[in-house]
């Protein structure tokens, strides 16, 4: 019995048959049941678990273990600024100050209009871009307390549909890790990784 | 001399396409050891290159493909969880080199009798997934991948998958755990992964960097690879700088120069030309060192005979205003996080220790509390040596300890200062 839209289960068939065992399939559907809800809901659990023959409380003790998997709500934009070592050393608590007061929502919460989320992370890869922040896991590198404020009214005014971290990087953006070479047209829509297969990621041409 | 960045180097607008890494020479080296050399040649070279897993152990790649059991099906895992702070070199390597990567594990593959390989990567990575993704549907659409590539018979299906946030699945088999859709706690080993690894079968888990390089060795031969660099640190090697420098970034190197040539040269030394402090050789996990190693060789030996690593090759320099409560409370915050719950020792330590550093760094520190770390640490990691001992299924729980050591063996007066009562000296 399906709670999903047909052209849904369509995608999670397709997820599960990438794996030699159905249950590897777990994580990937979980995004795929955050994308559609915006949040993991227990019916989007109990419907991954339906999927790869598990049962629900298999699949939350999975969902629990990760950071990445958003039981409460969500933001529109997740706004998440890493706070650890190289980060640290050069401001990125003083970004996250700037952005929790930019946008009125303190670290690990939610503003009541359900716009926007903010959350300290753990090292997010960008050291040498550092202080780094991500919306939806799209990256900006060399972000000053100023420039997060500035991304933050972006966010809140412009309200983009697709988040597209070359966009960001070139408008509050400073050092980077390393040359990203071309700029790239897939981005992320709600607080979840933008991946192709997953069904997560849409392109803006 | 370069091996894995030359092409994004000299291709800024299309490194990561299937037209320009063919025309620049990729997917040759995959011909030529499907074509005309059999799997075991395949082996034997990269044995010889002697080339060191490039995730954080360090240990000989060809070794560990020795240990693969021969039952079947067996798995190529692909270890792109990388997580440890300070390093961001294999965010490069699958952003804007996709196809060396694919290539390599296509051809390691081929050496190990491998027909599904499967790529992790953290899950807020999803730029570099994209390009990888796109990389091996490149390659499915040239026969690259698929049924009977290059008319050989031999088959090889790539799956890439995202993580879900968690450090601990860096670990090579909290990382089978994640994969095989179960929380990512580390496994007990024995038994290894080579014997049972995805789904209990043989499997065989490599870094990015580290089959990345394969492609060049074929091409060249291990020889040749064994003939860079100095012997125990073969090969070229991509570090992460990041911290107080001027130009922090991605640098492939021989090894073997000096940390003064790593951090003064490339690096362009320490920004407002302050003094350097301290900085970890080889990522969060690792114990610091201090201005009077400047002049030691890069090595993994090297760093090894200075109780150190070069683990996943970040290097995170600290200036002299740098405040070392606050350098070691950011790194076992980190720790105590992304501890997976397991092994009590770990779960509570590091919380623990957290704590009683986040006392020191608000002023309400206690005489004791120098004791107390120490003592929590020799709980996690008995004796406080290097390499430490565990008390701990993984090597999570003793990170955490290195930046503990780190600053109580060398800045314990400074840590002292910070604590009423203690400062006079008594």
């Amino acid at each position: 019995m399906s709670r999903w839209p047909p052209e849904t289960m369509e995608r999670a068939h397709a997820i599960i048959a990438r794996y030699p065992e159905k249950r590897s399939a777990v994580m990937p559907l979980l995004y795929l049941a955050q994308h559609l809800e915006g949040r993991l809901t227990d019916d989007g659990m109990r419907q991954v678990a339906d999927l790869v023959d598990l049962t629900p409380a298999q699949v939350q003790s999975v969902a629990s273990f990760y950071t990445m998997y958003k039981r409460d709500e969500v933001g529109t934009y997740l706004v998440s600024v890493c706070t650890s070592i190289s980060c640290m050393l050069l401001g990125g608590e003083d970004v996250l100050a700037a952005i929790e007061d930019e946008t009125g929502v303190r670290d690990g919460e939610t503003r009541a209009d359900g716009l926007v989320s903010v959350e300290h992370v753990e090292c997010i890869g960008a050291c040498g871009g550092a202080p780094a922040v991500q919306v939806n896991y799209e990256l900006v590198e060399g972000v000053t307390p100023e420039n997060g404020r500035k991304l933050c009214r972006w966010l809140l005014d412009g309200r983009p549909r697709v988040v597209l971290g070359d966009e960001m990087q070139e408008l509050f953006g400073g050092q980077r890790s390393f040359d990203w070479g071309p700029v790239e047209r897939e981005g992320a829509v709600g607080p979840v990784p933008a991946f192709g297969p997953y069904g997560t990621a849409e392109e803006i041409r | 001399m370069t091996i894995l960045t030359g092409r994004m180097e000299a291709h800024r607008a299309d490194s990561h396409t299937m037209a320009r890494y063919r025309e620049t020479g990729g997917y040759t080296a995959l011909r030529k050891a499907l074509l005309e050399m059999t799997p075991e040649q395949v082996h034997e070279e990269v044995k010889a290159s002697n080339i060191r897993g490039r995730g954080g152990a360090g240990f000989p790649t060809g070794v560990k493909w020795g240990f693969l059991a021969a039952s079947e099906p067996r798995y190529l895992v692909v270890n792109g969880d990388e997580s440890e702070p300070g390093t961001f070199k294999d965010r490069q390597l699958l952003e804007r080199d996709p196809h060396q990567m694919v290539e390599g594990i296509i051809i390691s593959a081929y050496a190990l009798n491998v027909h599904h390989a499967f790529v992790y990567i953290r899950g807020e990575y999803p730029r570099p997934a994209r390009r990888v993704q796109r990389a091996v549907d490149e390659a499915y659409e040239a026969g690259l991948l698929g049924r009977d590539i290059l008319g050989t018979g031999f088959d090889l299906d790539v799956t890439v998958h995202l993580g879900g946030g968690a450090y601990i699945c860096g670990e090579e088999t909290a990382l089978l755990n994640s994969l095989e859709g179960r929380r990512g706690e580390p496994r007990i080993k024995p038994p290894f992964p080579a014997v049972e690894g995805l789904y209990a079968k043989p499997t065989i888990v490599n870094n990015v960097e580290t089959l990345s390089n394969v492609p060049w060795m074929i091409l060249n031969g291990g020889a040749a690879y064994d003939a860079i660099g100095p012997e125990g640190s073969k090969g070229t090697r991509l570090f992460s700088l990041s911290g107080h420098v001027k130009r922090p970034g991605n640098y492939e190197i021989e090894m073997g120069l000096t940390w003064r040539d790593f951090i003064y040269g490339h690096g362009g030394g320490i920004r407002g030309d302050r003094e350097i402090k301290t900085w970890i050789p080889g990522g969060a996990s690792a114990p610091w060192l201090f201005p009077e190693h400047l002049d030691e060789p890069i090595t993994i030996d090297d760093a090894g005979r200075l109780d150190t690593m070069l683990g996943s090759g970040a290097v995170v320099v600290m200036d002299e205003t740098t405040n070392v409560v606050k350098a070691a409370l950011s790194v076992v915050k980190f720790f105590a996080h992304e501890s997976c719950g397991q092994c009590t020792p770990c779960r509570e330590g590091t919380s623990w220790m957290q704590r009683v550093l986040e006392r020191i760094l608000s002023g309400q520190g206690r005489a004791m509390d120098l004791d107390l770390l120490l003592d929590i640490s020799d709980n996690i990691s008995p004796g406080l040596r290097w390499p430490p001992a565990m008390t701990t299924i993984c090597p999570l729980g003793p990170s955490a300890v290195s930046p503990i050591t780190s600053i109580l063996r060398r800045f314990r007066d400074e840590v002292e200062a910070m604590i009423p009562g203690v400062s006079a000296g008594v």
